[in-house]
C-alpha cells in the first residue's frame, strides 16, 4: 500500500490506490475506456495486498461479484465506464435492496450508446442516482481533482459500510488521466462493519458466519423471507430503505461553498466546477456551490446559500443536475435561472461563465 | 441430520404446485448432505429468480436468492472472498442457461471451485410456461402455442466442452444415482455441475399431454438411457437432446477431471508504488 507522503498520480491510479487504502480487498471488473486503467492497476496491485482481483465475463458479473464479496463483509469494488454502467443497473437495485456495501466508480464519458469512448462528459449524474427501478437511494459522490479522487474513494467505502448501501463515486475521462500532485495522509480514517450505529440500518452480518442468512431481492421481512403480496411489509421495507440515506443527509452531504453571500452562485461538480476558481479569485459577487455529494441532494446545506440568488449551473451534459438544483432553488426564492451545458468533450472555461454574467 | 434440521420448517408449507420435480431434488440435496455429514455453517446456496431459484431460501443455512440469471457470478463473488466456504448453485435452466449462459460457459473455463445444479424442466416455470432454450422440438409452451421451431441446448455437453471437472446428468426419476453425483459433485474441487431433468406437469406437462405428474415422470424415465449404452450411430452429443417424443435424455457422468480450481497467482507483498527518494 502507498505510505503516507506526496505522490504524482493520475487520477485512475489514485482511485485504484485509495480503495486499497480504503480497505478493499476484492475488485471484480470488465475492461472499458476510460476506466481501464483502475482495473489494470488493480490486477498488479489487489492479490499483493492479499486481496482478490477477478476480470469478469462482462459488467453484470463485475457487479454481481462484488456485490457477493461484499456480502461476506469485505470491502468490494468495480469501475467502469457508461455502457458499463448502464449494465450494472439491475444489481444495483439488488445491493440497494439487500443493504449489501459496494463501491461502484463511473468514469463518465460521452454517450448515449458506446458515444465518445475517450471524451469527457458528465451524462451519468441523473442515471448514477436514477438508474435502477423501482423507488431506492444511492449515495452519489463527484470529484474535481485527483486528491478529491483519492479522498472521495476512501469516503465511499466508510459510507457504504455505514449504510450498508451501494456507494458510486463519479470520476470522469478528463480527470481519469489528468496527472496531479497528491497527498496521502497518515491518518486514513476506514470504517469498520457495524462499527458506527445509525438509526434505520441494521446491523451488518456476513455470510459463512452460522447466521443463518436469508437474503433475497424480493420484497422482505426482517428475518428477510420474502412477502411480497402484504402492502405494509413493502412499504415498511422500502420506505426505510429510502428513509435511512434521505433522513441523513445532513450527515452525507459535503458541499465546497465559496461566497455563499455573493448575488450570483455557481452551481458546478466534478471536472466542470473547476472553470469556476479563476472567477471567484475576481469577482466578490459570485460564489460556488459544488457538491462533492451529488445525491443525496446537500439541501440541508443549500438553504442559505440558494436563497433569492441568480443561479448559473454548469455542466456537461444537456440535461442533468441543474433539474434538481433548480427545484431547490425555487423553494428557496430563487428565480433566475442559467444553465451553462456543454456537450462533446469541451470543459468549461471561466470564459463560458463570464460571458452569462455578463448578460447579468 | 433430520430434513427439518435442512430445511427451515417455519417457511413450510413451500409454494411449488402438486407433482413437480423440485420435491424429488430437494430430497435428493438433503439426501447427500446428510449422507456426507456436512454443516450447513460451512455452505452458501445461492440461486437466481425461477421455482427452482426458491429453493435455497428453504434451507436452513445461508441462502442468496440473486437476480434473474447471475448466481453464478454472485456465488463467485462468494467463493473467491471466503475460499474456506463451499458454495451451492441451484437455479432452473432457464436463469443458467438464456439469461445467465454467459456465465456458466466462463465459470466452468474458470474452473472456479462452485457446485452447481441445474434443474432442467424444459420451461420457464415461474412465469408461467414459457419457451426456454431447453424445450424439445416441436413443443407447447405459451410462447411457442404451434410448437417449438427452435432445438435444445445440451446443458451437460455444454459444461463439459466449458472445462468443468464433474458433469453429471440424471433425472427426478433417478433419484439414487442423483444423490450420488450430488456427493461427487460436492467433494470434487474445481466447478462441478449436475443436471437434473425434472417435471413441470402443471406448466410445461400439461400443454403437452403429460398434466399426469406419474405419466410425465414415467416419460422422462422412458425417454433416458445411460451414456454406456449410447451407440455410435446416435452421431452427435447434440442429437439426444433433440427431443420430438422420439429422442432420449442421455444420462450418467459425462466428465471426471482434475484440473486446479481457479486461484491466486501472487503471494508475495511487493508495492510497485514507492514515496520518492527525498
Ligand atoms: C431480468 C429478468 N427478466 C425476466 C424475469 C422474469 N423471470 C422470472 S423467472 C424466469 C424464468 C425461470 O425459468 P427457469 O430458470 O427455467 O426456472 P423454473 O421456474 O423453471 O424453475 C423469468 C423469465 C426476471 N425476474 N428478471
Amino acid at each position: 500500500m502507498l505510505s503516507p507522503g506526496r505522490y504524482f498520480l493520475s487520477g485512475n491510479v489514485a482511485v485504484a490506490e485509495a480503495s486499497l487504502l480504503a480497505g478493499c480487498r476484492f475488485y471484480s471488473g470488465y475492461p472499458i475506456t476510460p476506466s481501464s486503467e483502475i482495473m489494470e492497476h488493480m490486477a498488479a496491485r489487489m492479490e499483493k495486498e492479499g486481496g482478490v482481483f477477478i476480470q469478469t465475463e462482462d459488467e453484470i458479473s463485475a457487479i454481481a461479484a462484488a456485490i457477493g464479496a461484499g456480502m461476506t463483509g469485505t470491502k468490494s469494488m468495480t469501475a467502469t465506464s457508461g455502457p458499463g454502467f448502464s449494465l450494472m443497473q439491475e444489481n444495483i437495485g439488488y445491493a440497494a435492496m439487500t443493504e449489501t456495501p459496494v463501491v461502484i466508480v463511473d468514469v463518465m464519458r460521452g454517450g448515449p450508446s458506446t458515444g465518445q469512448v475517450t471524451i469527457v462528459a458528465q451524462g451519468d449524474v441523473m442515471q448514477a442516482r436514477f438508474g435502477s427501478h423501482g423507488d431506492y437511494e444511492n449515495i452519489v459522490l463527484s470529484a474535481n481533482s485527483v486528491q478529491e479522487l483519492i479522498d472521495l474513494t476512501i469516503r465511499a467505502f466508510n459510507l457504504s459500510v455505514m449504510f450498508r448501501n451501494p456507494v458510486i463515486l463519479l470520476s470522469d475521462a478528463e480527470l481519469a488521466r489528468m496527472i496531479e500532485k497528491v497527498e496521502i495522509s497518515k491518518d486514513i480514517e476506514n470504517v469498520d462493519f457495524n462499527q458506527v450505529k445509525i438509526p434505520d440500518v441494521p446491523e451488518f452480518r456476513p455470510l459463512g458466519r452460522g447466521n443463518k442468512l436469508a437474503i433475497t431481492g424480493l420484497t422482505h421481512d426482517e428475518r428477510g423471507y420474502p412477502i411480497t403480496t402484504d402492502v405494509n411489509v413493502h412499504r415498511t421495507l422500502v420506505t426505510r430503505l429510502v428513509n435511512k440515506i434521505k433522513n441523513n443527509e445532513k450527515m452525507i452531504s459535503d458541499v465546497e461553498i465559496i461566497n455563499p453571500e455573493a448575488k450570483n452562485i455557481i452551481v458546478s461538480y466534478g471536472i466542470s466546477s473547476r472553470a469556476a476558481y479563476p472567477i471567484l479569485k475576481k469577482r466578490r459577487d459570485v460564489g460556488l456551490f459544488r457538491p462533492r455529494t451529488l445525491w443525496p441532494f446537500p439541501e440541508s446545506k443549500a438553504k442559505d446559500v440558494f436563497e433569492d440568488k441568480n443561479i448559473i449551473t454548469v455542466e456537461m451534459n444537456l440535461r442533468g443536475y441543474d433539474l434538481e438544483v433548480e427545484r431547490v432553488a425555487r423553494k428557496y426564492g430563487s428565480k433566475n435561472f442559467r444553465n451553462i451545458k456543454i456537450i462533446g468533450g469541451e470543459v468549461p472555461t471561466p470564459k463560458h461563465i463570464m460571458e452569462v454574467l455578463e448578460v447579468n | 441430520m433430520e430434513f427439518f434440521d435442512f430445511y427451515r420448517k417455519d417457511r413450510w408449507p413451500h409454494q411449488f404446485c402438486p407433482g413437480c420435480g423440485l420435491g424429488t431434488v430437494m430430497n435428493s440435496l438433503y439426501k447427500a448432505f446428510s449422507d456426507l455429514n456436512m454443516d450447513l455453517k460451512n455452505t452458501v446456496f445461492v440461486s437466481g429468480i425461477g421455482c427452482t431459484g426458491r429453493v435455497p431460501g428453504y434451507i436452513n443455512g445461508d441462502s442468496v436468492h440473486t437476480t434473474h440469471g447471475r448466481p453464478i457470478a454472485f456465488a463467485t463473488g462468494i467463493k473467491l472472498a471466503r475460499p474456506d466456504l463451499n458454495v451451492v448453485v441451484i437455479s432452473g435452466d432457464g436463469d443458467l442457461f438464456a439469461i445467465g449462459g454467459n456465465h456458466i460457459i466462463h465459470a466452468a473455463r474458470r474452473n472456479v471451485d462452485i457446485k452447481v445444479i441445474a434443474v432442467n424442466n424444459a420451461t420457464y416455470g415461474l412465469t408461467g410456461g414459457q419457451l426456454a432454450p431447453t424445450t424439445p422440438h416441436n413443443m407447447i409452451t405459451t410462447t411457442s402455442p404451434y410448437g417449438n421451431k427452435e432445438h435444445p441446448f445440451a446443458l451437460s455437453e455444454l459444461v463439459a466442452a466449458a472445462g468443468a471437472n464433474y458433469v453429471a446428468r440424471w433425472t427426478t426419476a433417478h433419484p439414487n444415482q442423483l444423490v450420488n453425483s450430488i456427493k461427487t459433485a460436492l467433494t470434487t474441487p474445481g466447478f462441478t455441475f449436475v443436471e437434473v431433468i425434472s417435471q413441470c406437469p402443471v406448466n410445461f406437462g400439461r400443454r403437452n399431454k403429460m398434466g399426469d405428474p406419474v405419466y410425465h415422470l414415467r416419460w422422462i424415465k422412458d425417454h433416458s438411457i445411460p451414456l454406456s449404452k449410447v451407440t455410435f450411430d446416435m452421431k452427435s452429443p447434440f442429437d439426444f437432446m433433440d427431443i420430438d417424443f422420439k429422442g432420449i435424455y442421455t444420462i450418467g457422468e459425462f466428465v471426471k477431471r482434475d484440473r486446479a480450481p481457479y486461484g491466486k497467482t501472487i503471494e508475495t507483498e511487493n508495492n510497485i508504488l514507492r514515496p520518492p527518494k527525498e
